[in-house]
């Protein structure tokens, strides 16, 4: 019985966070939209049974998904997100991972205090912090007063709302995630095997490349979801830090849904994304379990 | 914020199981109110006010679609609110409870009467126009001392912007408000349904584009008042209250708004009880209290923008009924034109027309 709980336990959040929601969005991505009260005709009508459902299943259409390919507007939206979510990451990477090797390399007694300190920003609002870049970002912001007032440059830079100013928003925001799962896989490596590399002749950065990089891979591909699979659909940062020419896929979701009154095409474009994201996983997780039984 | 804290005492208390007040939720644009009056609504009625903030009719349409918003006020502009009275959002006012709607004037309620029939759901708020606020030294600095600070010529014409590009200029990031701006400047109906007609402000914005570096319909106000940028297409009342706030900060800022002499969007902010609030009996008693004549100078004295209550006049500071950016003259008024909702199929022709032009995409 206990067992059967423990299985059951994520099955449950699977069906309860995931699957319930993403049936939701689905159906409305199917139904038509209305002047009304919530703003689209349900085409599943379920309170008349199975004759409710066959009527749903003759009525059927893609029409809303049809509507997606039928103007570039979305696919470039999707491909932009695509390519700021894949920089950012590779961005975040770049700059996690020294943080999170110094931290494993750190003495044990700073190691606490080095995990508190980056922590500690989720201790303030998210927003709060997105909006403080704002202030040290603009044009009479902290970073151009500072470089002005250091002669380094003559006339201010221009950050904010540029898509630099988001690059910046989403590496800060999402370090953290970067960090943790880095700094959980490089703790447990165990510095014997690096002496041994040392040992056969391998020099430290070749260790690092062939030792420590790949004992490390885990935390990193841990940490590259992390951080990929929201900056896709990241909304809040663009529409601060950025301008009007950042395109991207949370942006085109919000419009469809505030300014067109469309549900239905604004959940086709959360049902396309959806897709977009669990393909990459699935055919990841997959690659892992097969290379796993090789090893085997 | 103080009304914030005190609804979450209040929700507080409720859960220690304490008897807690009766709660009126109140959702109105954000820079709206003078707040001493949010604390004199408690004080006079014992209700407790919850009071939030938006900066866009979209955002608001959405939650009244939506529904169970539990919001017992909102304050959609007439054109949405006309569309939201279509859609079944709110219910008629018990005017029986709104004893002070005598004070309303009827110049401007015999123009809402176009989006709310009879103003059988909703009353008039603040209404204003939709024009140009300026930093007038920068912009005078860049384009000379005769800039066109009062025509659409200064941020239409591209010359003009591509020498204000660096100074900064935002435009509102509100279609159904810029698109027929753009229209009237070039002389079509600035309230047409026609897609081939709306098509043509493309046109007029592509031209401009590089030059403006956000569109976003609040943060202007800070922008303009800090100094951050010099041209602004905004709200009349909203670019005054940057003028107010550079003033407070006598940072050396002067802040000027113009209605456009070539005509100017005129626009109505409504009052409206949605069909499912949960204190509607709070809410007739919130829309009396706004209706007062002192509490209504009172909230335009604060935030700069003309109301719909002729009572209130004798009441208004002279640099509000005495300036024409908020009370224009009769014959500026003549100036001014409105606008009728989009249906669905035209909606989605501005509204791709607007990613368009903000992203070029």
């Amino acid at each position: 019985m206990r067992r059967f709980f423990l299985i059951s336990a994520p099955y449950i959040w699977l069906l309860a966070l995931f699957l319930v929601p993403f049936v939701i969005v689905l159906k409305i991505s199917l139904s038509d939209t209305a002047l009304a009260i919530p703003p689209y005709n349900p085409t599943l009508d379920l309170t008349q049974g199975w004759a409710g459902f066959k009527d749903f299943l003759s009525k059927l259409d893609f029409e809303n998904f049809v509507w997606l390919t039928q103007d570039d507007l979305y696919w470039k939206a999707y491909l932009s997100s695509l390519k700021i979510a894949a920089l950012s990451t590779v961005l975040t990477l770049m700059v996690g991972y020294p943080i999170a090797y110094g931290m494993a390399q750190a003495p044990d007694e700073w190691r606490p205090t080095l995990m508190m300190l980056v922590i500690l920003p989720f201790w303030t609002s998210f927003l709060i912090r997105v909006y403080s870049w704002m202030g040290i970002l603009g044009n009479e912001g902290l970073l151009n007063q500072l470089l002005l007032w250091l002669g380094v440059i003559s006339e201010p830079l221009h950050i904010m709302n540029t898509p630099t100013a988001v690059y910046i928003g989403i590496v800060y925001t999402y370090l953290p995630f970067m960090i943790l799962p880095i700094y959980a896989a490089l703790e447990k490596l165990d510095s014997s095997l690096l002496e041994a590399a040392e040992d056969l002749g391998c020099s430290r950065l070749s260790a690092f490349w062939l030792v420590t990089i790949p004992l490390s891979k885990n935390g990193i591909i841990a940490g590259c979801f992390l951080v990929f699979i929201p900056a896709l659909g990241e909304f809040v940062i663009p529409s601060l830090l950025g301008g009007s020419g950042t395109l991207m896929i949370g942006k085109v979701l919000w419009e469809e849904f505030f300014s067109n009154r469309d549900w239905p095409v604004a959940s086709a474009v959360a049902v396309v994304l959806l897709l977009i994201l669990i393909i990459p996983i699935i055919l990841f997780q997959r690659n892992e379990q097969k290379a796993r039984e090789a090893d085997q | 914020m103080k009304n914030r804290f005190l609804a979450a005492t209040a929700g507080l208390a409720l859960i220690a199981g304490a008897a807690a007040a009766e709660e009126v939720r109140v959702y109105n644009w954000s820079d709206y109110i003078d707040e001493d009056l949010l604390a004199k609504f408690e004080e006079e009625t014992g209700l407790d006010l919850v009071y939030d903030v938006f900066d866009s009719n979209e955002v608001l349409e959405t939650k009244m679609l939506a529904g169970g918003s539990g919001y017992d006020v909102v304050v959609p502009t007439g054109t949405f609110l006309q569309r939201q009275i279509a859609a079944g959002a709110f219910q008629k006012l018990d005017k029986s409870k709104l004893p002070n709607i005598a004070n309303m004037w009827d110049v401007i309620s015999s123009r809402t009467a176009k989006y709310d029939p009879g103003n059988e759901y909703a009353i008039n708020y603040m209404w204003g126009t939709t024009g140009i606020g300026v930093n007038v030294g920068k912009v005078q600095e860049v384009l000379g001392e005769d800039a066109p600070l009062d025509s659409w010529d200064l941020v239409f014409k591209p010359e003009n912007m591509e020498k204000l590009a660096d100074c900064g200029v935002h435009f509102l990031d509100a279609p159904t408000e810029m698109i027929p701006a753009a229209l009237n400047y070039i002389g079509e109906d600035p309230d047409s349904h026609d897609p081939d007609v709306i098509a043509k402000a493309e046109g007029v914005f592509m031209a401009i584009r590089p030059y403006i570096q956000k569109f976003h319909s609040s943060e202007y106000i800070n922008a303009l008042a800090n100094g951050d940028i010099c041209v602004a297409v905004g709200w009349s009342g909203d670019v005054l209250q940057a003028r107010d706030r550079a003033a407070e900060a006598d940072n050396g800022v002067e802040i000027a708004y113009n209605a456009p002499n070539e005509g100017a969007q005129m626009w109505f902010d409504m009052m409206a009880i949605p069909v499912d609030a949960p204190n509607p009996d709070g809410a007739h008693k919130f829309l009396n209290f706004i209706m007062d004549a002192q509490n209504m100078a009172a909230a335009s004295n604060y935030v700069y923008y003309a109301n719909g209550n002729l009572a209130s006049q004798e009441y208004l500071e002279e640099d509000v009924i005495g300036d024409p950016a908020i009370y224009p003259s009769p014959a500026a008024l003549e100036n001014l034109f409105t606008t009728t909702p989009y249906d669905a199929k035209v909606q989605r022709v501005v509204t791709r027309l607007w990613t368009k032009i903000k992203s070029g995409t």
